[in-house]
């Protein structure tokens, strides 16, 4: 290690400047982002399934148009960040078959299942929410192309949280089944959504060199506490109950004081004994494995147009073509 | 089987240049177009796209910054403040 690289490298990050691709930069801080930004690469993509379980049913034709486009930034979410994290010298189907086959992980909280509607308005609400909270901070990333593209996932989160407010909002002014509806989905995603901030401070493992190094800028305490004081007001405004029979306002400190997740239950779900770990791999593994023939066939066909373009160009000038496109796309 | 990687360049609006947006994984020009248009602009982010493959691309290598870019530092009279402007001058 060349001591000129790694001072210059520190004073970018003292200067609070941002890391690009091509700078020099320490293993275990490439290391670190690799795992870190194909992890929540990963969890964008795995966390498709739980809603797009609801897409066929959603009640009205609008409900499903937007639970769509939902969807469809998450899938925009997961390739921004395949694509950050290939600056770093990794490969998008290295990063894929790591999932596939377990090596790397994605949020604990998509291995849960989605048992009705209100369970859309929930996700949207809370695990959306706290997704917003975790993410904010990122924006600020030290390394350029991690946070520019937290920068457009950000954007359009806030819709996703609104969507997932609306249904809720929706179902606490129906009928009595409704309201219980969307009472259920809050009490099942409640804590779970506060697992999502990850282990308490004192036994979190990467938080204090990710600091230092401003790939993190809060504690994962702090964050979660930052949510729940954001979350408690809306609850109220949407009349449902948080099921946490210790909450209350401290105010002395002006936050709220909540019961902690149960951690067991954390480790339990991302070492993968969730509820549905296996179904969301299975589901993944299958569409990988079923997609397969469209990936061989799209390149061989831009194969093919490459060819007879090239031995046109080499030929007699015949007229103008159009550019290639493929029939079942255009 | 992978795709080639191509680096993705949105015109915000009329009047403006194309900006680095991101990249992307496609077969060919016409799909990488395709993909490009669903990935950067599902909110009318732009108003043209450029896909440009990513190994087209030849960078400046951040090692050498220094000597690099040296020229433009020390030639300051190519600053419109480097020229005293005598008082009464106006709109020059
Ligand atoms: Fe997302
Ligand atoms: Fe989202």
């Amino acid at each position: 290690m060349d001591s000129a690289e790694q001072e210059a490298f520190e004073a970018t990050i003292a200067a609070d400047s941002t890391i690009e691709p091509r700078d020099w930069m320490p293993e275990e801080y490439r290391r670190t982002l690799i795992r870190q930004i194909a992890q929540h690469a990963h969890s964008e993509i795995i966390g498709m399934q739980p809603e797009g379980n609801w897409i066929g049913r959603a009640p009205t034709l609008a409900r499903k148009a937007i639970l769509l486009a939902k969807v469809q930034d998450e899938a925009g979410h997961g390739l921004y960040l395949y694509a950050a994290a290939e600056t770093l010298g990794v490969s998008r189907d290295d990063l894929e078959r790591r999932l596939l086959d377990g090596r790397q992980k994605y949020s604990s909280i998509f291995n849960y299942p989605t048992l009705t509607w209100a369970d859309v308005g929930a996700i949207g609400w809370l695990v959306d929410g706290a997704a917003i909270v975790n993410q904010v901070p990122l924006c600020r990333c030290s390394y350029g192309p991690y946070a520019r593209a937290m920068i457009r996932i950000c954007k359009e989160e806030s819709f996703h949280q609104r969507q997932g407010f609306d249904i809720l909002y929706t179902l606490t002014r129906g009928t009595d089944e409704q309201r219980a509806m969307a009472q259920d989905a809050v009490d099942r995603w409640w804590y779970p959504s506060l697992a999502m901030f990850g282990p308490p401070d004192a036994i979190s493992t990467h938080t204090e060199r990710s600091m230092a190094w401003r790939i993190k800028r809060f504690s994962n305490d702090h964050l979660r506490q930052k949510f729940v004081d954001m979350i408690v007001p809306q609850a109220e405004v949407l009349g449902v109950r948080l099921p946490d029979p210790a909450l209350r306002f401290n105010a002395k400190t002006g936050h709220w004081e909540f019961t902690p997740p149960d951690y067991d239950e954390l480790f339990a779900v991302i070492s993968g004994r969730g509820p549905a770990n296996r179904q969301r791999l299975t589901h993944r593994r299958t569409a990988y494995e079923e997609g397969a023939w469209v990936r061989e066939a799209a390149v061989a066909y831009a194969a093919k147009a490459a060819a007879r373009a090239a031995s046109q160009s080499s030929g007699t000038a015949g007229p103008p073509r159009a550019p290639a496109v493929p029939d079942e796309v255009a | 089987m992978s795709w080639p990687l191509w680096e993705v360049f949105v015109r915000p609006g009329r009047g403006l240049a194309h900006t680095h947006v991101g990249s992307l994984h496609a077969p060919d020009a016409e799909m990488a177009l395709r993909h490009a248009r669903d990935l950067y602009t599902r909110r009318g982010e732009g108003v043209s796209i450029w896909v440009v493959p990513a190994a087209a691309i030849t960078a400046s290598s951040p090692d050498e910054k220094d000597p690099f870019f040296a020229p433009a530092a020390d030639k300051i009279y190519r600053h419109p403040t480097f020229y005293p402007v005598p008082e009464g001058v106006e709109q020059l």
